[in-house]
């Protein structure tokens, strides 16, 4: 690993501390007991999103990518955790311990081996790419993308799965920030627009869920029933 | 060369004196923050002044092993004192004797004697708390592995003196993602290793519920005064590897005069402060876990700190 470290400015080490942070963001979302407490570290995580797309906007000049980091802040931060919070019910909200398949720290560990993977995943795709700017956000955003996923698998609740599903989606906008950072604003729009509605009809759907069978465990929903 | 030796003592000499009052500012912060009057800053100085002036009590089925201990206890900073930068940002006379993995060889050892001095007595809590404090200790270990490793892979050594010299040069690495979440992943030893809230609660008096103190519980006298100011300066040398080899090592003397040092003293003191401000806002938020998710904790720990290193690796 050649030591490139005297070259790198301040914002591009600030970058690296977001995408640090980011990552985070991911492993407390595994490790999270409260749902409460798995809102603030999503909305934490999409802040710090928004961090790095501004200063990859301050890296690249590319004004747009400002735009960006605003629209993140207002729907993933600010809108999504408090219409989550409103819409599914306060018995839902209120519950301290998730049930979880695997214990903390096994989860945990299991985590730490995706990023790993991640890390080697990312390596050939930086290949294919000789003259792209990538830096570290692909690896970190293939990270949270696994990670998520795993999140999904894990948690036996609807709400953390939810949020799992938002976060690979974060992940996939990390990445997305090195490699397409080009895409039209449109296009930026009408996904954090669509990542709204979801959480809206998923935030519903857990609160009609909740109403119906009494609980969000997702694992006791085995069978169809007609009324 | 002999101002250099010289320094060196200082330095022990610090944490000597110094040390009881980093836990009373402690003890202090915690009461106000929590809206209550609080012990005077230098109640410690005091406890220690009492209990030098008790006359002791030891066990005659103890062994050789329990009046041993705190002499061990007490010793065992004042070594790791030697090898760390207290007050100066460049390599003193003993610099070089032992890195940061040899700092927590000596410290481990003066916990072992602990551990060994609690089940000497046969006192039903002794025993209860060792195993307790083992666990914790096995579990943070590969957390303290994990973070020397990272530094040794980010700075190119484990040589306290050279690794605080690279999160500042250049000053934009001071915001090196392995370097904010090894930040982080120690502050989390930290709590863990000197018994703060999340982890033990030290201001509990229920012995079923305790984990470092009831270690001490059989020491009167002149061995309780020892345990305690070795208790204080293993805190004190453990926040100072923090601020001034993790952190940043500024507010420390850069030139070789007498001057520079002492008024890098005030400065330092003050670095801690802040950082003991941290620590007792952490211990005035959080509720004791409960003993098995201990677990969790250190993990997080963990965690935090082999991710600083896959970020290391992921840098381009």
């Amino acid at each position: 690993m050649p030591d490139l470290h005297q070259t790198l400015s301040l914002a591009n080490e600030l970058n690296l501390l977001a995408a640090g942070l980011f990552l985070l963001g991911s492993f407390g979302l595994i490790a999270t007991r409260q749902v409460l407490d798995c809102v603030a570290v999503f909305a934490w995580q999409s802040l710090m999103l928004a961090a790095s797309a501004a200063l990859v906007a301050h890296e690249t000049h590319l004004g747009h990518l400002y735009v960006v980091a605003g629209i993140t802040i207002a729907t993933k931060t600010l809108l999504i955790p408090w219409l989550l919070t409103r819409t599914s019910s306060e018995r839902v909200v209120a519950r301290r311990e998730i049930s979880q398949t695997l214990n903390v720290p096994t989860s945990l560990l299991i985590g730490l081996g995706l990023a790993a993977c991640a890390y080697f995943l990312a390596a050939p795709l930086e290949a294919t790419a000789p003259g792209a700017r990538i830096g570290v956000n692909l690896p970190i955003g293939l990270a949270t993308l696994l990670m998520g996923a795993f999140t999904v698998t894990v948690r036996r609740e609807a709400l953390p799965q939810v949020l799992g599903i938002l976060s690979m989606e974060n992940g996939a906008f990390f990445a997305g920030l090195a490699i397409a950072s080009g895409l039209p604003l449109f296009a930026e729009l009408a996904a954090a627009f669509d990542v709204l509605i979801i959480a809206l009809v998923m935030g519903l759907l857990t609160r009609k869920l909740h109403e119906r069978t009494g609980s969000t465990a997702v694992a006791d929903l085995t069978e169809l029933r007609e009324e | 060369m002999t101002l250099s030796i010289l320094f060196n003592l200082l330095q022990v000499l610090v944490v000597l004196v110094f040390a009881p009052l980093m836990v009373g500012i402690n003890g202090w912060l915690r009461e106000r923050i929590q809206a209550k009057r609080g012990p005077h800053i230098l109640q410690p100085y005091f406890d220690l002044w009492k209990l030098f002036h008790k006359d002791e009590r030891i066990s005659e089925h103890s062994t050789w092993i329990f009046r041993v201990t705190p002499y061990v206890v007490f010793v065992t900073p004042l070594f790791v004192a030697l090898l760390i930068p207290v007050l100066t940002s460049y390599p003193l006379f003993f610099a070089f004797m032992g890195d940061m993995l040899g700092g927590g060889f000596i410290l481990a050892l003066g916990g072992f004697f602990l551990t060994l001095a609690a089940i000497d007595t046969g006192n039903p809590y002794g025993p209860m708390g060792a195993s307790r404090t083992r666990m914790v200790g096995f579990l943070s270990e590969p957390v303290f592995m994990i973070v020397f490793f990272t530094v040794s892979v980010v700075a190119g050594s484990t040589i306290p003196y050279i690794v605080q010299q690279r999160w500042i040069h250049p000053l934009s690495s001071f915001f090196d993602p392995a370097h904010v979440l090894l930040l982080i992943a120690f502050f989390m030893l930290i709590v863990a290793e000197t018994g703060r809230l999340p982890v033990d609660n030290p201001s509990g008096h229920f012995e079923l519920a305790m984990i470092d103190e009831s270690k001490t519980l059989e020491y009167s006298g002149k061995g309780a005064a020892l345990m305690k100011w070795g208790g204080a300066m293993k805190f004190f040398v453990l926040m100072t590897i923090f601020v001034n080899v993790l952190v940043a090592p500024w507010g420390l003397a850069s030139t070789r005069s007498l001057g520079a040092v002492l008024t890098a003293l005030p400065l330092v003191l003050a670095k801690m402060a802040a950082c003991i401000l941290a620590l007792v806002g952490v211990e005035s938020s959080f509720a004791k876990l409960r003993l098995f998710r201990i677990t969790e904790f250190l993990g997080a720990a963990f965690v935090v700190c082999v991710a600083a290193l896959l970020i290391r690796l992921m840098e381009p």
